[in-house]
């Protein structure tokens, strides 16, 4: 644990204030839990991702240049999402290409920015914070966590590290889950029937949880669980975290 | 393009159609499961297989990056070692030239060897309407030249069918005994296929590579119909598309250690053709070799620094197998020749963006293709750029259902999200909107909406539901939390 407290702005990102506000309530106590001040700046918005993701590339920088002066003052930006994260560490640079002065923002502002788990197992060198859960779990790898940010076992060692908590590898386990941001409305045929084979393999696997890093493809797959009324629960990393059952 | 051109506003009814057959879908499920383990396996086997694909990525690069010097440089040796060099600025004019050799030839039949560029070019149709008669001779493209269908895979291009289709294709076309023994249905095929090489003045191939350092041109197998097509009729005519080009001999090791282990999980192919010049005197061989070196399109991509990554495809399919999209709607539906990732990628560059215009979007951009690419092509990345073209270049699409345009929506919602207040009032809204909506409890407080209206959120209630926005935004609750 670092020590002097770092100031940790949290980037809550816009489905996460509007739809899933308790996964930020778990991801900022324990933040605190682990020894960072954390702040919110409400000024925050949206990381400008759907406009990019479907190609609205002059929509997406007018949002995203908002996010490049917000959290000046925090040592850390820490997001609850890896797909968030990959559109400011990946996609921004590529964004503001052309326009120098915002690509110093960019730079100044991605070296800070750290996805939930990242963060944790990286900076503050933490991965039991304390949870007990003692369920058949499975971690889905969200493909931008995955993929563009490498992120794969800092998760893992979170989940291993809560107690009596059993973590089952799925079938294919690097598998996309079909949520893909826009994707998700423009092919939702295709879109479902990925959702289908990721829960197949989650039953198959026996677990009664699946846990992921980013409220996207919870959103999708706790969707079509619930249509289907799907013997299994969805949980984000950072709402694991803060079980003690 | 013509009636066989590219639709790809249709993809969503093909797609439809592939994943309402449960046939098709275990056709597909299992051949790319099988594909995609057997190169698991091969590479696992290499140590170094890391540094390769980047060696690969550096050399194609330099391709790309000189491609005027190393053009030159293959045309001048393949004429030196008696080769005779064509270049095709279209598909049209590749057909033109291969028409006129076989005319010279003297030749009325002609045996194909599996191309892609062949089906880019629809030679098949030239040829035909040209009272030509060509035959595929690679079991896959004979089966779909029998079904009238075009390559549903880039490696495998009848993924799509079972040894029980095949059957009944053959009994239809070929009027065969019934079996469904993958040995006998092969022994059937070459039954036909030997008596057409025995006819046959002109040979076609492809090429996997053409080595600017010696004029060759390599093309790689398991079946040995290409080595029949190259070698037996007395003229070979090599289609090669202008990205095919390799440097120096030297570098073809590296290719090949890459293209077998990506494409079908071997080590190496049954045969590997380095084909250098007709035949000389004493030797057996073709006593003509012809190369059309084809542009179509490519030298567009090339120009389009972004998009000239795309041409470092050395074809292998391996995107395709890794892809979650192409595994549940197929190759056809893709709409043209080349499917999954890559033709996502590359179709646009052949037949002009608008006409392609659905394919960038049939990607979840999940990035399972960049990870198997032996060239390690950034395609979610150029999948991307292509759907900002889309929406730079091109006047709408229509969309039936809309209220309003895509476009308009995401305007609005860029004002919005430029202002906190406008993003809050837009939840607010959202709350009291959904108390009108159609849903069921969940788990806990969670309120799930069964019927979204406005085209496209009415999408996704099709198969899921969608949450209702928490009666408490996380802004509010700050407050609390800070305390």
């Amino acid at each position: 644990m670092a020590k002097q407290s770092p100031k940790v702005a949290l980037f809550i990102t816009c489905l996460g204030d509007q739809f899933f506000p308790q996964v930020g309530e778990s991801v900022v106590r324990i933040l605190r839990r682990v020894g960072a001040t954390v702040t919110f700046n409400p000024a925050q918005t949206c990381c400008g991702q759907p406009a990019f993701n479907t190609g609205y590339r002059e929509e997406a920088r007018e949002v995203a240049a908002r996010n490049l002066d917000l959290f000046d003052d925090a040592d850390y930006v820490v997001a609850p999402s890896g797909s968030c994260s990959t559109m400011v560490r990946v996609f921004y640079p590529e964004l503001f290409a052309e326009e120098p002065e915002l690509l110093r923002k960019v730079e100044r502002l991605r070296g800070r920015f750290y996805e939930f788990s990242e963060f944790l197992v990286k900076v503050m060198k933490a991965e039991d914070v304390g949870a007990s859960f003692p369920h058949r779990v499975a971690y889905h790898d969200s493909c931008h966590l995955l993929r563009e940010l490498g992120i794969e076992t800092e998760p893992r060692k979170l989940i291993k590290a809560v107690k009596g908590l059993e973590l089952v590898e799925l079938q294919d386990n690097k598998l996309c889950c079909g949520f893909g941001g826009t994707f998700s409305v423009k092919f939702p045929e295709v879109s479902v029937a990925m959702a289908q084979d990721k829960l197949r393999a989650a039953a198959d696997a026996g677990a009664e949880y699946l846990v992921a890093n980013d409220s996207g493809c919870l959103m999708h797959l706790a969707g079509y669980i619930h249509r289907e009324k799907l013997p299994i629960q969805t949980l984000h990393l950072a709402e694991l975290l803060e079980k003690h059952e | 393009m013509s009636e066989t051109g590219v639709h790809s506003s249709a993809i969503h009814e093909r797609a439809h159609k592939a994943m309402a057959d449960a046939h098709l879908q275990e056709a597909y499920r299992s051949s790319t499961l099988r594909l995609y383990s057997h190169r698991l396996q091969a590479i696992g086997q290499v140590p170094g297989f890391e540094p390769l694909r980047d060696r690969a990525r550096e050399l194609k690069r330099e391709v790309m990056n000189h491609l005027d010097h190393y053009l030159a440089q293959f045309a001048d040796n393949a004429e030196r070692q008696g080769g005779k060099v064509h270049w095709a600025r279209t598909g049209e004019e590749a057909c033109d030239l291969v028409k006129e050799i076989v005319r010279s030839a003297g030749a009325q039949e002609v045996v194909k060897s599996k191309s892609m560029v062949g089906e880019e070019i629809e030679l098949n149709h030239a040829l035909e309407a040209a009272g030509i008669d060509a035959v595929e001779t690679d079991l896959g493209e004979l089966i779909l030249q029998l079904s009238g269908e075009r390559p549903a895979h880039i490696v495998a291009p009848a993924i799509h069918m079972t040894r029980h289709d095949v059957s009944a294709l053959f009994v239809d076309k070929l009027h065969s005994e019934r079996t469904e023994d993958p040995e006998q249905l092969t022994a059937i095929a070459r039954k036909v296929l030997r008596e057409m090489f025995a006819k046959a003045g002109v040979g076609l191939s492809g090429a996997n590579f053409a080595v600017a350092e010696t004029g060759s041109i390599v093309v790689i197998e398991n079946e040995g119909n290409i080595r029949l097509c190259t070698t037996a009729p007395r003229v070979h005519i090599a289609l090669v598309g202008i990205e095919k080009l390799i440097p120096r001999f030297a570098d073809l090791g590296v290719f090949l250690r890459l293209l077998g282990r990506s494409g079908t999980g071997q080590k190496l192919t049954s045969y590997t053709s380095i084909l250098t010049g007709p035949r000389r005197p004493g030797e057996d061989g073709p006593d003509e070799m012809h190369v059309i070196l084809i542009d179509n399109g490519r030298i567009g991509t090339l120009a389009d620094e972004k998009m000239r990554e795309a041409l470092y495809c050395i074809r292998c399919g391996a995107c395709l197998n890794a892809c979650p999209v192409y595994r549940k709607i197929g190759g056809h539906a893709y709409g043209w020749v080349y499917s999954g990732p890559i033709g996502a990628l590359i179709t646009p560059q052949f037949v002009g963006l608008g006409q392609a215009r659905e394919l960038p979007f049939a990607s979840s951009l999940c990035g399972a293709c960049r990870e198997v690419c032996p060239v390690k092509i950034n395609i979610p990345d150029l999948l991307l750029h292509l759907r900002s073209q889309t929406q730079e270049r091109l006047p709408a699409a229509p969309q039936a259902g809309a209220a309003i345009s895509e476009r308009k929506s995401m305007r609005l919602w860029a004002w919005a999200m430029k202002r906190p207040w406008a993003f809050s009032l837009g939840g607010a809204f959202a709350r009291f909107g959904v108390r009108w909506l159609p849903g069921s409890a969940g788990s806990g407080a969670q309120k799930w909406i069964t019927k979204l209206p406005f085209f496209p959120f009415s999408n996704w209630t099709e198969g899921r539901d969608f949450p209702a926005p928490d009666p408490v935004p996380f802004r509010k609750r700050w407050e609390k939390l800070s305390r």
